[in-house]
């Protein structure tokens, strides 16, 4: 026992990566790979727990890869600020994968489950890898190791539109990896060293120089293309759109929030606050960038009628409001973009799982499609409805919390317009989601279309269990402030 | 012309270049992979070149030698070669699928045929 909570850092990892392929022999008996897929996502999440509870204990973890001592070998490093990241990825791949059963059955061809299955651990365990790492070019690695096992889970979509955005994405996506990976190359011209913690050491030196510039805006441009920051969100709508319900679910949860994470560690631990703000002024570049990507996508979203359509440009106007929370460069705007981390994955997360019903049962997601689908499925749509709210960001739910303390924020750096632009862009999102709530409840159904029956419980209960979250943690919210204010706490900081 | 002397990092530029304006330029999409492709060899060409030391030798140790190149770049642009042979792959077969799919893999005669989306 002592033997597995000393190689927590490593099993985090190692865990998914090596069941991936053992379930991939599984093509045969595709509930047997499920089983596999679903007991290991929740052994991920006892692990992350553990870990958790370990840095609460005794603060941050050093796990040296195959025992070689940093900065020369590989460092796993868990502090206040990845732990929270990490508890977010495995708590929604867990989650999500009660929910896969029925919704891959119905959406993906019955001889791909074991490689559907495989693929998905493969991006779990790629998530997990770039938040866990502390050494600069695993970063590089275990994003395209998620990477292109989305591409395949993408691809896996029914519509042939699914192949084609994941070939969009892949392109994109390498293009921003690539980026990353020059950065991430002049930063080693300069100081020699991928270790993390010895670069943010060492980087100070090196400041004034074009070199470390550069990296800079090699890295900010690569890890943005990822994180889908406006305007180099493009890939991202359709991706959503076109994959199997459950990959959207569990992507829109996981794949940005882990790429803000990264540009986090980046302009706060490793360059550090002083050099990323008061040199080089990032806040005027992401400030102005974050306030479009909020207006433009949420009004785009309003004239969607395919409604994951409409909720994937809402990711990017959520996106938006993170990234926002970092051009403060205060300790509470970075805490209310941590917490937004959370908020939105739970809220996201239940909004798609709600429309995955509605895909399960009627086939589609277009707005007339979704006519009078209230009284047909209840309990679908009150989900949707309630975690609407959250998406908005109605008080006594995870939504507002986020919005609460981004006002703040605004305000204790003296931006009222942006406090005014704040509240007046809650109204869009009012907008698009009444919009469906509308169509829903008020709505006769069209002629000649079948009634449907309520989606069935192994596709509700981890829909409302979701939903149920987003009121929870918007009336008890002291668990996650707690861990964001801790973590932005530490990423401020920097390496100490 | 000591411009000159940094003729490595040219080449590396120039190609990445290239490779960058084949991916947004063209239309095709197994072109557009090789882009793609140029765009990254230029990547490793700049990692391999960093790694060199003037009269360096490799890093195995030798009777009477000092100088020795960085073998770290070599071992990283390794993994990144695997992760580009692996991206290559897995845009080939997406493009094979593709070709299945639209009967065409023109980038503006598939956005024909899905509308405007």
């Amino acid at each position: 026992m002592d033997l597995l909570i000393q190689h927590l850092p490593a099993l985090q990892v190692v865990l998914p990566m090596l069941a991936a392929p053992i379930v991939m022999l599984m093509a045969r008996t595709p509930r047997l790979a499920w089983a596999a897929t679903t007991l290991v996502t929740w052994l991920t999440l006892g692990v992350a727990i553990l870990l958790a509870q370990q840095i609460l204990a005794t603060g941050p973890i050093s796990y040296h890869m195959g025992g070689w001592m940093p900065p020369v070998g590989i460092e796993y490093y868990v502090d206040s600020a990845n732990i929270f990241v990490l508890l977010i990825i495995s708590l929604m791949g867990a989650i999500s994968m009660p929910f896969a059963l029925r919704s891959v059955e119905q959406e993906v061809d019955k001889t791909k489950h074991g490689l559907f299955y495989a693929a998905f651990l493969l991006a779990n365990c790629g998530l997990l890898g770039i938040t866990i790492t502390g050494d600069a070019f695993n970063i590089f690695v275990f994003f395209e190791i998620s990477a292109l096992a989305s591409y395949a889970l993408i691809a896996m979509g029914k519509d042939r539109r699914a192949v084609m955005s994941s070939y969009q994405y892949l392109v994109m996506g390498t293009v921003g990896t690539t980026f990353l990976l020059i950065g991430i190359g002049f930063m080693y011209i300069m100081t020699g060293t991928l270790n993390l913690i010895d670069l943010g050491e060492r980087l100070p030196e090196v400041n004034d120089t074009a070199t470390i510039r550069a990296a800079f805006a090699f890295l900010a441009v690569g890890i943005s293309l990822k994180l889908a920051l406006f305007p180099l969100h493009l890939w991202l709508p359709n991706a959503y759109t076109y994959a199997p319900s459950m990959i959207t679910v569990f992507l829109s949860a996981t794949a940005t929030k882990v790429a803000i994470y990264v540009l986090l560690r980046f302009i706060f631990s490793v360059f550090g606050y002083e050099f990323s703000f008061e040199e080089l002024n990032m806040g005027y570049v992401l400030m102005p960038l974050a306030l479009l990507g909020i207006l433009i996508p949420s009004i785009v979203a309003i004239f969607q009628t395919n409604i994951k359509r409409m909720l994937a440009y809402s990711s990017v106007a959520q996106v938006g409001y993170m990234i926002l929370g970092i051009s403060f460069a205060s300790t509470l705007g970075l805490m209310a973009s941590v917490v937004h981390l959370f908020n939105h994955a739970i809220t996201k997360a239940a909004l798609f799982m709600a429309l995955a019903c509605i895909i399960y049962r009627v086939g589609s997601v277009s707005l007339d499609r979704m006519s009078g689908i209230a009284k047909q499925m209840p309990w679908t749509m009150a989900a949707f409805a309630l975690a609407g709210l959250s998406l908005i960001g109605i008080p006594l739910t995870a939504g507002f919390v986020t919005k609460w303390h981004l006002l703040l924020a605004a305000l204790e750096g003296g931006l009222w317009p942006v406090a005014v632009f704040l509240l007046g862009t809650s109204l869009l999102a009012t907008i698009y989601i009444w919009k469906v709530v509308e169509a829903a409840y008020l709505k006769e159904p069209a002629e000649g279309v079948q009634p449907v029956r309520e989606a069935p419980p192994s596709l509700l209960l981890p829909t409302w269990a979701l939903t149920l979250a987003c009121l929870y943690f918007g009336i008890e919210t002291s668990l996650p402030v707690d861990m964001a204010t801790r973590a932005a706490e530490t990423l401020m900081g920097g390496y100490l | 012309m000591e411009w000159l002397g940094l003729y490595n990092y040219w080449v590396v530029v120039v190609l990445m270049m290239v490779g960058f304006y084949i991916v947004i330029a063209q239309g095709n999409l197994v072109k557009k992979i090789v882009g793609l492709n140029i765009f990254q060899t230029s990547v490793f060409i700049f990692f391999i070149s960093l790694a060199k030391l003037d009269g360096g030798t490799a890093p195995v140790y030798v009777e009477g030698v000092t100088d020795y190149s960085n073998p770290l770049p070599h071992v990283l642009i390794l993994t990144a070669i695997v992760v580009g042979v692996a991206l290559t792959a897995m845009g080939l077969a997406l493009v094979v699928r593709v070709h299945e799919l639209y009967g065409s893999i023109e980038e503006d005669e598939i956005h024909e045929q899905d509308g405007k989306h």
